[in-house]
């Protein structure tokens, strides 16, 4: 589970270049929430043979309380591996080291980061531990041994089926909605644990050299209600994005 | 050395992406005075691999894969390891499509090589190797510095154009050895909704919001989209109100696409909305509000009651097609 920005935070430079997050309000990045919630739904359904759920993340003890708030929606535990990530690369090499101590039958990553948007970790974590994983998951079912998904693949939807242990990237549509914490969750979550491990790792393999702002978009070209047929030339062949004649 | 291309193919054809996909390595090669080679697993036609020649491949390459229900993310990074060695590879691209981004960083963690999603363009330089991508969903761009000598990357979507480079090739069938003891993922059954385009392959997208009142009043989008060649998507409150189906919703929380025209009617642009669209080429929009948001992010505009401007959009591109 990543902790990222708020996704209606206006992004601003520091005077070094580097984005502005110290304002910001930290949350569950929203594919992660959805992956949380698809979890608990199975360990709560009789059918599906999932019996406990464990949140990880590689951070700081800073975003803590982000990590409590999984607690609160139903998770049974969380690891947190105390490391500030220094790029995917780093965070995946991390969360492959303590899963090999304690190789769990389903993990569960979101398609992307919401700030970043890496989309990188959950393939990384698959192909550095050999294990089986599909990507773009919108929906899962556990039944005995075997786990049926179902993705989107560019052109159609599909259904899949596939071993153990499997690596399962989600995004949308893996759950309807995310789960909001009860008051009873809130009160559980105090006592439930997080444990804090220490990982090896290695050098990073990316730097970020750079940050911009996009340069400000020219001003949209208003067209007058009455002429659809100025619309229609503008897009022909000012823009080249339709055909018609 | 080589630039590994790779691309899926649906049922022997390729997808759109695939000329830019093309041009982009070959570009790439060229710069790193590399070979631009194109893998592309499956049942595909001679004469459909020699047409990549057109975009600049230098080799084309084919694994015939005999089970096409074999859908196994670890089978085909086995593979494409399989050809890299052959074909000494030392950039792997791949398009930034669900398959690209199952992949591609499967095979970047075999190499321990630096990976990098949706880049938008070509590093200037070999060393350092810098590229540049979209972070905080469009909102800021930065550089990025891979630092070892295999790199892997997906390309974004109209980071580049298409560029014809005409190179005579004759494809390379190939034989690796494989181990299907490895397979564990296989296809059940694919829903492809048939006769229609899809939203996420759609040039030209038509969206509604809630401006557009009620569900009766998507039936203009539809037809609109029909005359346009194009898809019809909304936003997030139209398909929770059940107006539209779940699966054409755009955004944030749903789907994330970028066609060459995105045409919204009725929609306030929302920032969890544009995340999804704001990769689109060209964003034309119709509100009744000259302030509203999506203005900001449009490039073409009109301040009208879709309503009431639809119909005569409609009947005007009615008018060119059957002059
Ligand atoms: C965590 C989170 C995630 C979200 N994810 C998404 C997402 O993925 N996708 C998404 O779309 N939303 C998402 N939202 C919701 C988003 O914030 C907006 O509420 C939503 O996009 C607004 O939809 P809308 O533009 O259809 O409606 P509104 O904001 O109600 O806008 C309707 C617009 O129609 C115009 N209008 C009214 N009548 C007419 C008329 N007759 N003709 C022309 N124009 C007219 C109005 O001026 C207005 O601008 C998310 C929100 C949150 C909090
Ligand atoms: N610091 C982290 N700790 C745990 N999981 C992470 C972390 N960063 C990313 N992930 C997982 O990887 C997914 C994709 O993230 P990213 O590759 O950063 O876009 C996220 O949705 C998480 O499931």
């Amino acid at each position: 589970m990543s902790v990222v920005t708020d996704t209606t935070t206006r992004i601003r430079l520091t005077d070094e270049g580097f984005p502005d997050l110290k304002e910001v309000q930290w949350i569950i990045n929203p594919w992660d929430e959805l992956a949380l919630t698809r979890a608990l739904e199975l360990k709560e359904d009789p059918g599906n043979a999932v019996d406990k759920v464990t949140v990880m993340h590689v951070g700081t003890a800073s975003h803590e309380h982000v990590v409590r708030k999984a607690l609160a929606m139903g998770a049974d535990d969380a690891i947190r591996i105390d490391a500030e990530p220094m790029d995917s690369w780093d965070t995946a090499f991390r969360l492959a080291e303590a899963l090999r101590k304690r190789m769990p039958d389903l993990i569960l990553a979101g398609i992307e980061s919401s700030d970043y948007n890496g989309g990188a970790v959950g393939g990384l974590v698959a192909g550095l531990l050999d294990i089986s994983s599909v990507s773009a998951v919108s929906g899962l079912q556990v039944q005995g041994g075997e786990i049926t998904v179902i993705r989107d693949r560019d052109g159609g939807r599909e259904t899949l089926r596939t071993g153990l242990p499997l690596l399962a990237v989600v995004q949308k549509g893996i759950a309807k909605e995310p789960r909001m914490p009860s008051m009873r969750g809130i009160m559980m979550a105090r006592k439930k644990p997080v444990s804090v491990i220490k990982t090896e790792t290695t050098e990073p393999l990316i730097t970020y050299e750079k940050y911009e702002l996009p340069s400000p978009k020219p001003p949209c070209h208003m067209v007058d209600a009455d002429k659809p047929d100025v619309l229609l030339d503008l897009l022909e062949k000012e823009a080249k994005v339709i055909r018609l004649s | 050395m080589s630039v590994l291309i790779f691309t899926e193919n649906r049922n022997g054809t390729f997808p759109g992406y695939i000329r830019e996909l093309v041009t982009w390595g070959r570009q790439l090669a060229d710069r790193m005075q590399m070979q631009a080679v194109v893998l592309s697993p499956g049942e595909v036609k001679e004469e459909t691999l020699a047409g990549l020649g057109k975009y600049g491949a230098g080799r084309v390459l084919c694994v015939r894969v005999p089970d096409p229900d074999v859908m196994d993310n670890r089978f085909y990074a086995d593979v494409i390891m399989k050809v890299a060695e052959k074909v000494h590879a030392e950039i792997f691209l791949f398009a930034h499509s669900n398959t690209g981004k199952a992949l591609a960083p499967v095979i970047a963690a075999k190499y321990g090589a630096a990976y990098v999603s949706a880049v938008t363009g070509i590093p200037e330089q070999a060393n350092p190797f810098v590229v540049r991508k979209k972070i905080f969903s469009g909102k800021v761009f930065t550089d990025i510095r891979m630092k070892t000598g295999k790199k892997v990357m997906t390309l974004a979507p109209h980071a580049v154009e298409a560029v014809a480079a005409y190179r005579e090739v004759t494809p390379e069938i190939l034989s690796v050895g494989l181990d299907k003891a490895r397979i564990t993922t296989r296809r059940l059954d694919v829903h492809t909704s048939q006769g229609k385009v899809l939203l996420t392959d759609a040039n030209v997208v038509v969206s509604g919001g809630r401006g557009m009142q009620n569900p009766g009043n998507f039936s203009l989008l539809e037809e609109l989209a029909g005359l346009l060649g194009g898809a019809v998507a909304c936003t997030r409150p139209v398909s929770d109100e059940g107006w539209r189906p779940a699966d054409e919703h755009a955004g944030q929380t749903g789907k994330i696409i970028a066609p060459d025209l995105y045409f919204a009617f009725g929609i306030s642009g929302a920032i969890q909305h544009l995340a999804g669209v704001s990769s689109s080429k060209v964003i034309a929009a119709v509100n009744t509000d000259p302030d509203a948001p999506i203005f900001e992010a449009a490039d073409y505009g009109v301040v009208a009651d879709a309503m009431t401007f639809l119909p005569k959009l409609i009947e005007a591109v009615k008018r060119r097609k059957s002059p």
